[in-house]
């Protein structure tokens, strides 16, 4: 399980301490100064509670969690094959270099991303390390024969906070779609439903937390706002141009299915909603999406 | 005080069909829509450094896109005008500037290549070979910095050579997605666009841009941005 909540940290023993230290957690406190603030004593923290030895210097590529063709038709082995075999390990290959020999190397991914988005004036190894983790999130918000419609409490709280299910589906199609440019479209969960920086509400409740629908550019994703990403569609050119081309495509079958939602207990997140517990939840979603039938408008 | 004169002429009934009026111009509800400019050579004539498939989508699909959306994103400012709907006046700003961006951008990407034997790759001579040659020292020194950008460029967007016009002074610049020139700078002239959007290339370059960059370089067409630096320049 611990490997499967940080699906890209190849630095296991800290990633789950550490992955998200710079963030206060769900309790609100979204876009506080606070948040990304990185201080010597956390970084140390880190390198601590990791241990001598046991750092992972280097990010590895991870193989998807299914075969390359097995998603076909809706995405073919030829674009898997660039996308996670080029694009993906080339994201992967710069970011090891740029990390060599600097503070961030033994750090997880998570806490690069975060630390190097520095409010919006990224630092240099930004763009790669959010990809890479993008990448990884994404091919486990994919799965041969996923698809359907989640159902207990998962469907209420895609209900209480869409409307509907069809209407969670629908905007999600739309965010993917009209992405100017290259990004990617998420399904968040925020802690903070007011939306307004800086504000931490003393008293947060389960009022306070909501799914939401966010689309991010180029590489930013929603971490470096504090929110928890629970699905994901890349709507990168390189994602879906040798299958469908067009730039009209319309992403019609991003069918985020949860049939295992029986699993998914979110009453646990009502009283104390870690990010860990948010994982979990994170991690059933994530195994029943499916990615398919972009196709184009003519 | 255009847009009047354009209603007068569309109630006398030259453009209140929705018809097209002069060349990439039409008029529609008293507004003048866009239309997709012809390639000034066949989709296969840049081959091998672009390949005809791509020429084709790229045209047809991406510009005609823009154009298409440009249009409708027109017509709802229209309305939301005619209604005094401030917000969604505000809020038609991102597509018109995507939409109306990208077939700017694309409308000088065009002009801006050229088949070899009509003179694509060959280098630019007279005024502009000498701007080049006294700013950056030589052509190759351009086309360094323009592939340079163009590979370092995070997600969609452009690369451009400018030339400020109040100053004649060139630059090289990028811009985000289809950001034209212009927002970089009011009097900023494209005179060179690389569009370095994946869909310029995927079809046939896929993930290697630096081979794309390297080779569009036998297509440019000099004459063309030296044209438009002689009119341009002060």
């Amino acid at each position: 399980m611990a490997a499967l909540l940080a699906p890209v940290a190849t630095t296991k023993p800290i990633s789950l301490p550490c992955a998200l230290v710079p963030s206060t957690g769900l309790h609100g406190n979204l876009g506080s100064p606070r948040r990304l603030q990185w201080t010597k004593k956390m970084q140390r923290l880190c390198v601590r509670k990791a241990g001598p030895g046991k750092v992972t210097a280097k990010f590895e590529l991870k193989p998807p969690p299914y075969p390359l063709n097995a998603l076909e038709p809706h995405m073919s082995k030829d674009t898997f094959e660039y996308h996670w075999g080029k694009h993906h390990r080339t994201y992967v290959e710069n970011l090891n270099k740029q990390i060599a020999g600097t503070e961030l190397e033994g750090m997880s991914l998570e806490d690069i991303v975060v630390m190097t988005y520095n409010k919006g004036d990224f630092l240099p190894p930004f763009n790669n390390a959010a990809q890479v983790w993008n990448h990884d999130f994404f091919w486990e918000s994919m799965k041969p024969g996923g698809g359907g419609k989640p159902s207990g409490e998962l469907l209420q709280v895609i209900k209480r906070d869409f409307g509907s299910f069809e209407k969670f589906v629908g905007d999600f199609k739309t965010a993917a779609a009209t992405q100017f440019g290259s990004g990617w479209a998420w399904l968040a969960y925020k802690a903070n439903r007011l939306g307004v920086g800086n504000a931490v509400n003393p008293n947060p409740s389960e009022e306070d937390k909501k799914l939401v629908i966010v689309k991010s550019p180029n590489a930013v994703n929603p971490l470096v706002w504090d929110y928890y990403p629970l699905l994901t569609i890349d709507v990168w050119e390189h994602a879906y141009y040798l299958d469908f081309q067009v730039s009209s495509v319309i992403i019609k079958g991003i069918v985020p299915a949860f049939p295992y939602s029986h699993l998914c207990r979110v009453s646990r997140l009502r009283g104390r909603c870690t990010r860990a517990a948010f994982a979990r939840i994170s991690l059933y979603a994530r195994n029943f999406i499916v990615y398919c039938e972009c196709f184009s408008a003519d | 005080m255009a847009l009047g004169r354009l209603s007068r002429k569309a109630l006398l009934g030259l453009g209140g069909n929705g018809g097209r009026l002069g060349i990439g111009l039409g008029l529609v509800r008293g507004f003048e829509t866009v239309t997709l400019p012809d390639l000034p050579y066949d989709y296969g004539a840049l081959e091998p450094a672009i390949s005809a498939e791509i020429m084709l989508l790229h045209h047809q699909k991406h510009h005609q896109a823009y154009v298409s959306n440009y249009n409708k994103a027109l017509e709802q400012l229209q309305d939301a005008i005619s209604k005094g709907d401030v917000s969604s006046v505000v809020k038609l700003q991102s597509a018109i500037k995507f939409n109306g961006g990208g077939h700017i951008n694309h409308s000088v990407f065009w002009k801006n290549l050229a088949p070899v034997q009509e003179g694509g790759g060959e280098p630019p001579k007279r005024s502009l070979g000498w701007a080049i040659d006294t700013q950056f020292g030589s052509l190759e020194s351009i086309v360094v910095k323009m592939n340079t950008e163009g590979a370092a460029l995070q997600g969609s967007g452009w690369v451009w050579l400018a030339l400020d016009k109040e100053g004649t002074k060139l630059s090289i610049e990028t811009t985000a997605n289809q950001d034209p020139l212009v927002t970089k700078g009011a009097t900023l002239v494209p005179l060179l666009g690389i569009d370095v959007w994946e869909h310029a290339y995927y079809l046939q370059y896929k993930n290697v841009k630096p081979d794309y960059l390297k080779n569009i370089w036998k297509v440019v067409n000099w004459k063309y941005a030296s044209e438009v630096f002689e009119k341009e320049s002060p």
